[in-house]
């Protein structure tokens, strides 16, 4: 055990855990944005495949990292705009609409993929890092966590920010009465309806650039299906982060750490069956609902349409 | 009387076109769109749907191949049927169908040696039938007990199934004498037997019969009137005294029971065999399927029809024509999307009537 503990694997395990944990962290914080306002996003898996698709298309075309992000947060966001369109405006079932749209962006991005690249896979250049002066060398710490790409810094940050727009903010308080009650929002002349469509827009910005994230940075390249149950695996962050953004984070490390074992276990020179290590994620998402199923809390009038007047 | 008598003769036509319309428009709309996109992507849309008709359903070795394919998909359905109307989202079905596939790849050659095909067959179903049914317990008891949304944990249940059948396939059940990993393959004497010496297995048999005792059980028993009223209205199911929670792992076990019979008799009429990473992922496809249906199971027996010709056709398409089955995907998540807008409107229309 103690020769598996070498800075190599350390680092790998640290470094990838972070690469494998920002698209988590960035569709957990974005569901729980929804979730907060009553809307269970279901289709935040598809909204960051083709995020991953757009961002990925937009990157390698334009040969900037940036733009990639870009058109990888708005290619979420279109795709959430039809939540907004035909759940929030017209109360359609969020779980129905959520599902098609998972479908309907996994048939549609490998298809547009296959048309534009048949079977190969072009790969991106490396991703550019930023080096936080001074605590990048650390050793062992300062190459795992402090020489990443930006997005993983604004990731973080974004946790700072929205754990103080969820407390301290009316944006935040109107979230929160869109989830719990919506009907005193709209008693409090401000539109439910406005309040959730902003709330879903920025799930699919955030669930678009974790896509994003997942296929320049993460990958490199585009591969369909790519996503694998991320969105999923964001659903269940918010659902036990019980709207705090900084559970949100400790998940998200947590399931980094089990999707980055492959890597650091190969580099450590163990050889793991891939298949097993890819159960990790996943059994670990089960083991911490199965403990801490009686604490998970979601909003009451989560998955509801709000119809004024309506009981 | 007979002024009475003439207006609801009158609904009752116009009732019956809405139906139809309900499900002929949603259809409609998502092959128009479908059409659009392939049309954007520089292929005729027209070629491509001619050519899956064509080989899907008018062509003997396609409409043979349709066939076979239905088993699965109404077998899920019947499935999903369960779940829906007892109001419980079962979306585990690829894990639960595949995990099934493998312990009856796995049982099927070695019980071969020494039972004779019929109990082979049978115990390999029961097998499969069981381990699917446990598969769906965690979800269930997270349900019942905790009320944690089943959408999630049996989608998580789901991924880790299919990794887990992989496992088995490449570390457990592995046939030595092969390079590709995979179980030891079923001999095709020792499998379903085919139907009057044509390519369809008699799995479709048991999957008609299947899901005809499945809508008998839904809409004619007393366990079936329970189950819908959880589905309808859970607390006032609690209140009529029904015990929900056994009722909705009850519910979860004979969904995903018989969604793993479907994959015990893929592999049984079809396969013969499991090969790693191998996942049809049928377990979301025929969602929209049972909703086309509006969980009716007599109903979902044309649609399957209709969607085992898409999938039979597509995948012949992908190969000649160059469109991916990744199309078909698509095409169903516009149904599904499309479906619902369809039943909204419906909706909106028969309130601003007042019925």
């Amino acid at each position: 055990m103690s020769e598996l503990l070498t800075q190599p694997f350390l680092i790998s395990l640290l470094f990838g855990a972070v690469t494998a944990g920002v698209p988590l962290l960035l569709a957990g914080l974005g569901e729980q944005i929804s979730e907060k306002a009553g809307v269970l996003n279901i289709g935040i898996e598809g909204m960051m495949l083709f995020g991953a698709y757009t961002g990925f298309v937009a990157a390698y075309y334009s040969g900037s990292f940036w733009m990639g992000f870009l058109a990888g947060g708005l290619g979420g966001m279109l795709v959430a705009s039809v939540v907004v369109l035909l759940c929030i405006r017209q109360g359609l079932n969020q779980i129905v609409i959520g599902i098609a749209l998972t479908i309907g962006a996994e048939g549609l991005t490998a298809l547009l993929h296959f048309f534009q690249f048949s079977k190969t896979y072009p790969r991106l250049d490396k991703a550019p890092v930023l080096e936080i002066p001074g605590l990048a060398s650390i050793p062992v710490i300062g190459p795992a966590l402090f020489s990443h790409n930006i997005v993983v810094y604004l990731a973080v940050g974004l946790v700072v920010f929205l754990g103080w727009l969820f407390r301290a903010s009316y944006v935040g308080l109107n979230l929160e009465a869109a989830g719990a009650k919506p009907a005193a929002l709209d008693a409090a002349g401000i539109s439910v309806v406005a309040t959730r469509s902003m709330a879903v827009l920025s799930t699919g910005f955030l669930a678009g650039l974790g896509g994003a994230y997942l296929a320049n940075v993460g990958a490199g390249l585009f591969v369909p299906f790519m996503t694998h149950g991320a969105g999923f695996i964001g659903i269940v962050l918010a659902m036990l982060a019980r709207g705090r953004p900084v559970w949100v984070l400790l998940g998200a490390i947590l399931f980094g750490v089990s999707l980055a074992m492959t890597t650091a276990l190969q580099v450590a020179g163990v050889n793991v069956p891939t298949d097993v290590v890819q159960m990790l994620p996943f059994a670990m998402v089960m083991l911490v609902l199965v403990i801490f199923a009686r604490h998970s809390v979601l909003p009451p009038a989560l998955g509801l349409p709000y119809v004024r007047g309506d009981r | 009387m007979s002024i009475d008598a003439l207006p609801l003769t009158q609904d009752r036509t116009r009732e019956l076109l809405a139906a139809i319309a309900r499900v002929a428009v949603p259809i409609l709309l998502a092959l128009a769109v479908g059409g659009a996109i392939l049309l954007i992507l520089g292929k005729n849309p027209l070629t491509y749907y001619g050519y899956v008709v064509q080989r899907g359903l008018l062509s003997w070795g396609g409409f043979q191949e349709t066939m076979t394919r239905m088993a699965p998909l109404l077998l899920i359905a019947a499935g999903l049927i369960v779940a829906f109307r007892a109001g419980i989202w079962n979306l585990g079905g690829d894990g639960q169908y595949l995990l099934a596939a493998v312990v009856t790849a796995a049982l099927a050659p070695a019980l071969i040696e020494t039972l004779p095909r019929g109990l082979t067959l049978l115990i390999c179903m029961i097998a499969s039938v069981a381990v699917a049914a446990a598969w769906s317990l965690i979800p269930a008891l997270l349900k019942a007990r905790y009320g944690i949304n089943e959408i999630i944990t049996s989608l998580m249940m789901s991924f880790l199934g299919t990794s887990f059948a992989n496992v088995l396939v490449k570390l457990f059940f592995r046939d030595p004498a092969t390079t590709v990993p995979q179980t030891r393959s079923l001999e095709v004497v020792d499998r379903l037997p085919r139907i009057f010496g044509t390519n369809v297995h008699s799995g479709i048999l048991i999957a008609l019969a299947v899901v005809i005792l499945v809508h008998l059980m839904m809409t004619r028993t007393a366990f079936g009137l329970r189950l819908q009223i959880v589905g309808a209205n859970p607390a006032a199911a609690v209140h009529a005294g029904l015990k929900v929670g056994w009722l909705t792992v009850a519910t979860f076990a004979l969904s995903a029971g018989l969604i793993g019979l479907a994959g015990s008799v893929e592999i049984l009429g079809v396969w013969g065999t499991v090969r790693a990473d191998w996942n049809p992922a049928y377990g979301l496809l025929v969602v929209p399927l049972v909703f086309l249906a509006r969980f009716n199971g007599i109903a979902v027996i044309g649609f399957a029809l209709f969607f085992s010709v898409l999938m039979i056709g597509g995948e012949s398409a992908s190969r000649r024509i160059g469109v991916p089955q990744d199309f078909v995907l698509m095409l169903v998540g516009l149904l599904l999307v499309f479906l619902a807008l369809v039943e909204y409107l419906d909706h909106l229309r028969r309130k601003r009537a007042g019925v």
